[in-house]
């Protein structure tokens, strides 16, 4: 069977294509088209920018992924799209594309939530997924989950209640005067810092706070006090130290908590995604943190971590094989869908 | 030939088929729902309902049509990447036509005319076009007294489009385009078997974005 996903959730417009055959599921094509470069000057994602790019890099995607696997749409028995949460315009782009293409193909179409496509996509590198916990994050969300099947409901153990990681990357990037996106940035200038430098706050660790949620605001605003103290003082603000110890703050609080939540839910398996996944120090400190407690570490490459269309099409490749039932065609873009919301069924 | 034809620029989400000879535009079915809000939604349903209409298939269609504005973005982009997506899928050619103009080819009007649709923050777009139907002036987005500051030089002595009665003039038609009107716009081009230009939003405005100052401080000095 062969799968076709489509991603537009935020700034990259991804279409993927996936084989799936007795059992296993094989990533055959990932088309990304971003528009990062179009939402740097302004320092964070503009909706109406990334929409309109979705519009003019769609079907040509579609074209360079079709053409990269080695197959024609008459190939396609399936279609999958994220149909949410997301940026609703920018989601409304892929939904109405995958729609077309869906019906024209004559073929079923699978709406799917975002954040389960960020765990499927592993499959597509590591094999089959045990029941795993999930740690999701990236410029636009932040989750721990339960995940006892790719197919079935998720429960929501956690998330940021302010700012997504992601965010907190971007907003300290633009505060020590790196640029956008910040995430690959600090990764890069904290390799050669000191991460104990500073200590900042780690968010929502005391002993009557959420155990699952996360907090970056109040991190991001102690970083900015720092910067602004060393300015009025006249001195130098060590780039290299205040990202080194930023990004351990958050690192350790994300890993921390996703450990206690997989032994306290019984897991044996961590598996990390989104695009802050990419960071070479949260992988590092998750992969210790696990081995120290007995858990396997998962971790997709980081071209599957970021968001794509590989990922929905895995997850779209997964439901039918379950023999879940095809999404109807009025299925809309949901900017809020629920994480328990693995895929969107008919009313 | 048969032709689909979509538009989605205006609050109705428009699917129709119809069939163009050498000499004639002849409406075979249209679907037509008026609902702002849903046009991801409503779409693909109404272009099978149309289709189920003729007692035709999708894969029958041997071109497509879409208007491409101007019209609020998020609703004119379904409809466009709708039959972006129909046209590769299906393998035939997708020409885009203003929406405005194909209004006014509904109209047929034989007098000067403006074409007004809503843009929304208490603005209009807006077109003229002669007697003949031949575009004069835009499309424009301007707020309705701008327009009809406009008028006495453009001549219109009648306004079509959902909302012409802001023009103050007779008032021909307020519906959105219909897929004959759609089609009539392209039928030189689908019966010359032209090559489509790639198709192009008519946005009209530039997104609502602009780069960040100085960070605010947090410490006060
Ligand atoms: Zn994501």
């Amino acid at each position: 069977m062969i799968v076709l996903g489509i991603e537009t959730s935020c700034d990259e417009t991804g279409v993927g294509v996936v084989r799936a055959e007795g059992g296993a599921t094989t990533l055959l094509a990932n088309e990304v088209a971003s528009s990062v470069d179009e939402h740097a000057r302004f320092g964070g994602v503009v909706p109406e920018v990334a929409s309109r790019a979705h519009l003019q890099a769609m079907v040509p995607a579609v074209h360079r992924a079709l053409a990269t696997a080695g197959v024609s749409g008459r190939d396609v028995d399936a279609v999958a799209v994220t149909s949410g949460p997301g940026l609703t315009g920018a989601l409304l782009v892929g939904v109405a594309a995958a729609k077309a293409y869906a019906t024209a193909w004559d073929v079923p179409l699978y709406g799917v939530n975002h954040l389960s496509a960020h765990v499927a996509v592993d499959t597509l590198q590591h094999g089959p997924l045990p029941p795993c916990l999930a740690l999701l994050v990236s410029g636009g969300h932040s989750s721990l989950l339960d995940v006892p099947d790719l197919a079935g409901p998720v429960t929501p153990l956690g998330a940021t209640i302010d700012d997504a990681a992601g965010e907190a990357f971007d907003k300290v990037a633009r505060l020590l005067g790196l640029p956008f996106p910040g995430g690959p940035h600090i990764d890069r200038v904290a390799r050669d810092g000191d991460p104990a430098a500073v200590a900042f706050p780690r968010g929502l660790t005391g002993p009557r706070d959420a155990a699952f949620d996360f907090s970056f605001s109040g991190l991001k605003t102690a970083v900015a006090r720092h910067v602004e103290a060393l300015a009025r003082a006249g001195a130098p603000v060590p780039v290299a130290d205040v990202a080194a110890s930023f990004q351990e703050a958050v690192v350790d609080v994300l890993t921390a908590k996703a450990v206690r939540a997989a032994r306290e839910r019984g897991m044996e398996t961590l598996l990390l995604g989104g695009g802050v996944a990419a960071n070479s120090r949260l992988r590092a400190l998750a992969q210790e943190r696990c081995d120290a407690a007995g858990i396997v570490l998962r971790v997709p490459r980081p071209g599957l971590c970021t968001d794509n269309g590989a990922m929905v099409a895995a997850l779209g490749a997964h439901l039918a094989v379950a023999g879940a039932p095809a999404s109807p065609l009025d299925l809309p873009a949901d900017s809020q869908m629920p994480v328990t919301e693995v895929l969107v069924r008919a009313r | 030939m048969l032709v689909l034809a979509i538009d989605t620029a205006t609050p109705a989400i428009t699917a129709g088929l119809v069939e163009l000879t050498a000499d004639a535009v002849r409406p075979r079915a249209a679907r037509v729902t008026e609902n702002a809000r849903r046009h991801a939604e409503l779409l693909m349903p109404g272009v099978l309902a149309a289709c189920a209409d003729a007692g035709a298939k999708l894969a029958e269609v041997d071109a497509v049509v879409t208007g491409v504005g101007p019209g609020p973005f998020t609703g004119l982009r379904v409809g466009m990447v709708t039959a972006a997506a129909l046209g590769d899928a299906l393998g035939v050619p997708v020409h885009g036509v203003g929406t405005l103009d194909a209004i006014a080819a509904d109209v047929a009007a034989g007098e000067p005319l403006v074409v007004v649709t809503d843009a929304r923050r208490r603005e209009v777009y807006w077109a003229a076009y002669d007697g003949a139907g031949t575009l004069l002036d835009g499309p424009h987005v301007t707020a309705p007294a701008a327009l009809v500051d406009r008028l006495p030089e453009l001549g219109a002595t009648a306004a079509a489009g959902p909302s012409a009665a802001a023009t103050g003039l007779a008032v021909r038609s307020t519906a959105g385009p219909s897929p004959v009107g759609l089609v009539a716009v392209a039928a030189a081009a689908l019966r010359a078997g032209a090559e489509p230009a790639p198709l192009e939003p008519l946005y009209l405005r530039r997104p609502d974005a602009v780069p960040p100052g100085q960070a605010k401080k947090v410490t006060t000095p």
